[in-house]
């Protein structure tokens, strides 16, 4: 079951006379639609770079320079007749391919063009994230297998698996739910999920997914007008938006009415059940992708708009775009950090020893001032790109802060009441077999992710800290463990570091380079893609428990 | 014997009765137990924590244990037990990790005794020592199983579940020393108390976490595991390794179980999500409960068996808050309403035939029939060997092809040309349109014809014929021959003979049982199937297949013929349908005592043959007596309509003309007008012009007939002028001369008129033709040399 659903993905003979994979034709399909305007074969050849067969490779990327060249010599005005499409292909497989020859040949290929007077892109970002140095990633570097591994089944690797990569067990179960979400069998036709994994990060302004969706929207036969706004798209989908604004940002109030008000049979047209969990998980795996996406500061990929510019490079001006993340050199604060790892970890020593008892009365109020703590998250960005804008409605509504205790504070969900293992499990698995499988597995990975190390220590159980994370967020969702002492999380979790969780989990398209900084000064890049992944999970399961919460209650 | 003394004892001290019933609480219940003389129960949520007492016709509240202003998260139970030895005794299992026991002998109002903090997260399970006092034993998320003395302030030992969560804990009823736990990886692990360091034995049981666990009360070494996974496992715990011996598919996931009291087969279940209901299991049955409880409108969280040997009361809490004492005799049975065999025609004449797998496939168990090919019996019901009722209850599956050659519409025209549709008897009738659907090779088609000429023949014109000259005669479809009794006597005969087998059968068993102990423990064990399951080896329908037409016909089919295994269970006849209290005793008697087991067993012997019976046998005229016509109408209405929506209008409108006022007031006239309507359209366009205009006529919608005096006028001209001829009569107005005047005779023709279409002069038929006879020229003298012919 494990490795069924991306068999393309794990492993695959590498015989002589491997046929070409179905994926990878149906691949040469896409490029085919998408470069319609380059006459060329160049698709099949591009298509064929990701062939398992070593040698078909190879011929793929002769083939692939031939036609280049030829379209270079063939026309003097050679921008004429190398669209851009080929030459942000042969930017992306210069910047990104994991395979050596072929991002050398691609580099090359380009230099070529320009030396003809081809107008060539230039990739802004110099990376997969804008808050790590991309020096960093390679020094921490995710291991090539991985990402040859992706390239060779997804046709490209894309900066969230580069920056994921750099931890491999969670990776191939993401890159498995995430291609069983969207490829697979399931109630919803293609086209459709991706516009509401769309829908769904254009709440959090994720211009990256957007664009990555609607690529994807399109190469699986979607409308193109539906993309220049909502109420292009069909009156189904435009009914989900109440559900994405909740689910989005405060989940806690979704009810069984907003259920009913979909599937009953009054609803005009209704979701069918299966299809609805589709659409929820769908639309909750986008939103805690974006708050990864934004935690991490990707950048955009560099054919994606903003990811590359025509212009020559100039020294005085580095251009930005509303597109990439925010840059804001935060490291210059690097103060005694070291200190504060000792004393983290000493805490965390403390935590598991100590016996101290408290009151029920306190316990509640630990968890309520943790609910209700205000952390200063908004640094108002500018306004979101209109791509992303015309997706979504209400954008004014956002997360917001429980109320201090008394005052209406909508009522905590108590997780021994409703809880993934026992309950949400089960629903989902089933209505949409397998995928609660993938997600608990998913969620599995992540709870025992661990590398017994922590900034320059090695050998820590780091379980109370990743405990401490995990509650916390659920905590800003309303979630409560009857058996948490939420006083260590105000031990464990500094100031900073709650700044940057808080901001990920509930505004993440607020998410600066100086908060990624401020936290967590002396622990690896990699270390806070960890904690990236844990927010980005708790996030999914807090939101899915919400919702199917309401289902079960609707299904009573 | 030893133990249904004691179960009388146990009984006879402390009779229970009740009935049906439930109350409400306050909040949603999270686990219920009993105390041991089944006269009370407590009910533990996390806002709720109370005892009821039992009473004959109600709950009553006996005491609220959650007392104090703030009620603390020590109240928010997850678990509760009451001990089995000590009746003042409770302990509870808190969602916030603490463990608490509780003393109802205080005089306080608050009755907390003990409380232990030691897990640091919420504890799932507690389980007090079935004979030790001061024993208890917890189980908890953060992955340990502590075991405590209550007389000490703290666990004496721990046992580490390597940090998966324990979800379950279950002393071993006949081991003193052993516990079961289940844990969120799926695996299970047996502990001996004594040794805390290490595990005895582990196994992995489920995918997902197993939810619940329980040891059999009886059987020392039967453990019964419940997950995520909807499965039901029973293991046997006394080999090296644990060995799977029954499973269980539920429809949703497993939140507890627990074996059924006095019955070794049987445990209820309840689910955590989505499924409210209740089921009991016989595990010998994995496909189907045993009975069930519908009550609960939201998941069922409790279960608990009243008392230790009461296997007639359930106990059950939920999260809709409410408390239900299910009686057993009220459950509903699913097995009531499943098909013992099963057998289906597919639309192109394929059969399907399912049923359990010694019925069709060993010959040896079969008993010699005298005379005849024994070679395709199809039902016989063999006593099963006691030993191994439910050892292996398999069933095949048969699949009976009819080859297809063509889907072209041809056959539509052929069927419309040669189907009569009157003209002759009906059984005739029906017979001639079977033969044609046959021949066009529409099986389907054929065997209605053949079914409704059964229907609705007068059985006496039938005895007339020999049966399966008859048969062969007809030719229908190969198969129905297997069905085909012969010489059988009558219906009554069958039945009277299969009773008498029986009954001797049942005097054999009985006089075994005192001398040999084994086949008594047998009866025990099966003691609530033996009212109905227990029958004589008796069998009927044995086809006899001396027609050596049809028998090759056969064999061509049984070419095809492919074997598949269903699984267990399938459509075995249902074994079980009393709850016989105590049935051993009931045995010993004469059957006759119990009124409510002779019922069953007459349902079971003539019922269910007859039922079988009824549709396929053609032979036999079992049910003239009972059936009029008219108890078939309902089927054929329906079965009309399906041949319409199927796009067989055809066949519709055929049949309902044959049939005729057999069947028409069944069926509204706009449905049947529609069906004719749409039959003469087709015919049309495959210009069946005559078929179209017989149907019209045939038809008994005014409608319909209708459509045969539209568009009847003659428009005539004047054979002189040339001019219409507008009025009535002969005599054309205009220049007043007769319009057709014979040239033979010169009168006027009124009727068949004939003419010459080179020179138009024509008169009477039969003038014309004798006319031509004799001479080449036109009798008008015109000189044209006519032609007749």
């Amino acid at each position: 079951m494990a490795s069924k659903p991306v068999s393309d993905f794990k492993c695959q003979p590498n015989g002589e006379n491997t046929p070409r994979r179905v994926s990878g034709s149906g691949r040469s399909c896409r490029y085919q639609s998408e470069s319609e305007s380059d006459g060329g074969p160049t698709a099949k050849s591009l298509a064929q770079l990701c062939s398992r067969d070593e040698d078909e490779r190879a011929a793929a990327l002769e083939e692939l320079s031939q036609e280049v060249l030829l379209c270079l010599g063939s026309a003097r005005q050679g921008s004429a007749r190398l669209s851009k499409q080929t030459l942000l292909h042969l930017l992306r497989l210069s910047r990104s391919c994991p395979l050596q020859e072929v991002r050398g040949r691609a580099t090359e290929l380009l230099r070529t063009a320009q030396d003809q007077g081809v107008d060539v892109p230039r990739a802004l970002a110099s990376g997969p994230s804008a808050f790590i140095p991309a020096k960093e990633m390679l020094k921490e570097g995710p291991n090539q297998k991985v990402l040859i591994e992706s390239f060779l089944s997804l046709g490209r690797v894309d900066h969230i698996t580069m920056v994921m990569a750099l931890h491999p067990s969670y990776l191939s179960c993401f890159l498995r739910t995430q291609h069983a979400l969207l490829e697979l069998d399931g109630p919803l036709p293609r086209h459709w999920r991706h516009y509401i994994a769309l829908m769904a990060a254009a709440r959090h302004h994720c211009s990256y997914l957007v664009q990555q969706h609607s690529a994807g929207f399109l190469e699986a036969g979607g409308e193109e007008s539906w993309l220049s706004g909502l109420e292009r798209a069909p009156t189904k989908l435009r009914s989900l938006q109440t559900l994405n604004k909740l689910l989005a940002h405060r989940p806690w109030l979704i009810t069984q009415q907003h259920i009913q008000e979909l599937v009953c049979p009054g609803a005009d047209p209704p979701w069918s059940l299966a299809e609805l969990i589709h659409a929820v998980v769908l639309m909750a795996h986008a939103h805690s992708l974006s708050s990864f996406v934004w935690g991490c500061g990707l950048n955009p990929e560099p054919d994606h708009i903003g990811g590359y510019t025509f212009e020559p490079p100039s020294p005085s001006h580095l251009p930005r775009s509303p597109h990439s993340p925010a840059h804001e050199d935060g490291r210059q604060e690097l103060v005694d950090g070291a200190m504060e790892v000792e004393v983290l970890m000493k805490r965390m020593v403390e935590l598991q020893q100590q016996e101290e008892e408290c009151t029920q009365e306190e316990m509640v109020t630990r968890f309520e001032r943790e609910r209700s703590e205000s952390i200063p998250t908004a640094v108002v960005r500018g306004a979101p790109p209109d791509l992303v804008l015309c997706l979504v409605e209400e954008p004014e509504f956002r997360y917001e802060d429980f109320a201090p205790r008394g005052e209406q504070a909508p009522p905590t969900m108590r997780a021994q009441d409703y809880s993934w293992e026992d309950h949400g499990f089960s629903l989902v698995n089933r209505l949409l077999p397998d995928m609660g499988q993938l997600l608990d597995e998913k969620f599995q990975v992540v709870s025992y992710l661990t590398y017994h190390r922590m900034a320059m220590h090695e050998g820590v159980d780091t379980y109370t800290l990743r405990k401490a994370l995990w509650n916390y967020i659920h905590c800003l969702y309303g979630i409560r463990y009857d058996d948490y002492d939420y006083g260590s999380v105000n031990v464990l979790l500094e100031r900073s570091l709650k700044v940057f969780v808080k901001t990920l989990a509930c505004h993440p398209e607020q998410t600066t380079a100086r908060v990624y900084h401020a936290c967590w000064r002396h622990f690896r890049h990699s270390e806070k893609v960890h904690a990236n992944l844990i927010v980005m999970e708790a996030r999914l399961q807090a939101a899915l428990l919400y919702t199917l919460r309401a289902i079960t209650h609707y299904m009573r | 014997m030893e133990k249904m003394s004691r179960v009388t004892t146990a009984l006879s001290s402390n009779t229970i009765s009740g009935r049906t019933m439930f109350c409400h609480l306050d909040a949603p219940a999270n686990a219920i137990s009993v105390c041991r003389d089944a006269t009370q129960v407590v009910v533990a949520g996390r806002n709720i924590f109370k005892i009821y007492g039992l009473e004959e016709e109600q709950f009553v509240e006996k005491l609220n244990l959650r007392v104090g202003r703030k009620p603390s998260l020590n109240f928010s139970c997850a678990d509760v037990m009451w001990h089995q030895m000590e009746e003042n005794l409770l302990a509870t299992a808190a969602t916030n990790g603490a463990v608490v026991t509780w003393n109802l002998g205080k005089p306080s109002r608050n009755k907390q005794d003990q409380l232990f903090t030691e897990h640091k997260r919420t504890v799932n399970k507690v389980c007090f020592h079935p004979t030790e006092v001061y024993m208890l034993l917890s189980g908890s998320q953060d992955g340990f199983m502590k075991c405590f003395d209550l007389r000490k302030k703290e666990s004496v030992s721990t046992f580490s579940g390597q940090s998966e969560s324990v979800r379950d804990v279950q002393f071993s009823m006949k081991d003193y020393f052993t516990f079961a736990a289940s844990f969120e990886n799926g695996n299970v692990q047996l502990w001996d108390i004594r040794r805390p360091d290490r595990y005895e034995r582990m196994f992995t049981a489920h995918t997902g976490p197993v939810f619940c666990c329980d040891w059999h009360p009886d059987d020392r070494g039967w453990l019964a595991t419940g997950g995520r996974d909807k499965m039901v496992k029973v293991w046997d715990m006394t080999t090296n390794r644990a060995k799977e011996i029954y499973c269980v598919q539920t429809i949703a996931s497993v939140a507890r179980v627990k074996w059924r009291p006095e019955r070794k087969f049987h445990l209820a279940t309840c689910s955590m999500m989505v499924d409210h209901n209740i089921y009991v299991w016989d595990i010998r049955r994995p496909f189907i409960p045993f009975a069930t409880f519908e009550e609960h409108k939201d998941v069922t969280t409790g279960i608990v068996w009243r008392h230790q040997h009461d296997p007639h009361f359930l106990l059950s809490g939920s999260k809709d808050s409410t408390l239900y004492q299910h009686m057993f005799k009220d459950a509903t049975r699913p097995v009531d309403k499943a098909n013992p065999e099963g057998l289906c025609f597919g639309l192109l004449g394929d059969l399907a035939f399912a049923a359990k797998e010694s019925l069709i496939s060993s010959d040896a168990n079969r008993k010699p029939y005298p005379g005849g090919d024994r070679r395709y019996p199809i039902f016989f019901f063999k006593k099963p060997d006691p030993t191994e009722q439910f050892a292996h209850v398999s069933s095949a599956l048969s699949v009976f092809e009819t080859d297809l050659d063509s889907n072209r519409m041809d056959w539509f025209v052929k069927t419309a040309q040669l189907y009569l549709l009157s003209g002759k008897p009906f059984a005739e009738l029906c017979d001639h349109n079977a033969k044609v659907a046959r021949e066009l090779k529409r099986p389907q088609v054929s065997t209605t014809w053949t079914m409704l000429r059964i229907m609705f023949s007068d059985p006496a014109n039938l005895t007339a014929q020999g049966p399966n000259h008859n048969l062969s005669k007809l030719g229908t479809l190969p198969l129905m021959n297997s069905f085909s009794m012969k010489e059988m006597g009558s219906g009554m005969g069958t039945e009277s003979r299969l009773e008498r087998s029986k009954g001797d059968s049942r005097q054999d068993n009985i006089h075994l049982e005192p001398g040999n102990s084994h086949i008594s423990n047998n009866n025990e064990e099966n003691e609530e199937t033996e009212g109905s399951d227990g029958q004589a080896e008796y069998m009927f329908g044995d086809a006899e297949l001396d027609d050596d037409d049809l028998y090759s016909v056969e064999h061509d089919n049984q070419a095809e013929e492919q074997e598949y295994t269903l699984p267990q269970e399938a459509f075995q006849l249902r074994h079980e349908i009393m709850d016989n209290p105590s049935a051993p005793e009931h045995l010993q008697q004469d059957k006759a005592d119990s009124p409510h087991v002779s019922g069953n067993e007459a349902e079971v012997t003539c019922l269910t043959p007859i039922e079988s019976f009824s549709l396929i046998s053609i032979s036999q005229p079992l049910y003239s007596p009972h059936l009029p016509a008219s108890f078939f109408c309902p089927i054929v209405r329906e079965m009309l309509s399906y041949y319409a929506e199927q796009g067989d209008v055809q066949m519709a409108v055929s049949v309902l003309i044959v049939l005729g006022d057999r069947i028409r007031k069944e069926i509204d006239d706009l449905t049947q007008e529609h069906w004719y309507m749409s039959y003469i359209d087709l015919l049309q366009r495959f210009e069946l012009w005559n078929v179209s205009n017989e149907v019209i006529k045939l038809s008994t919608c005014s409608a319909i007939t209708c459509l045969n005096q539209t568009s009847t006028t003659l428009h005539i001209n004047c054979s002189n002028c040339k001019r219409p001829m507008s009025n009535k009569g002969w005599i054309c107005d205009r220049c007043h001369q007769c319009a057709s005047v014979c040239a033979v005779c010169h009168h006027v023709v009124k009727g068949l008129f004939v003419w010459c279409q080179g020179c138009s002069h024509g008169g009477h038929l039969e003038h014309m033709m004798n006319w031509l006879k004799s001479s080449a020229h036109c009798p008008a003298g015109c000189g044209h040399l006519c032609e007749y012919t």
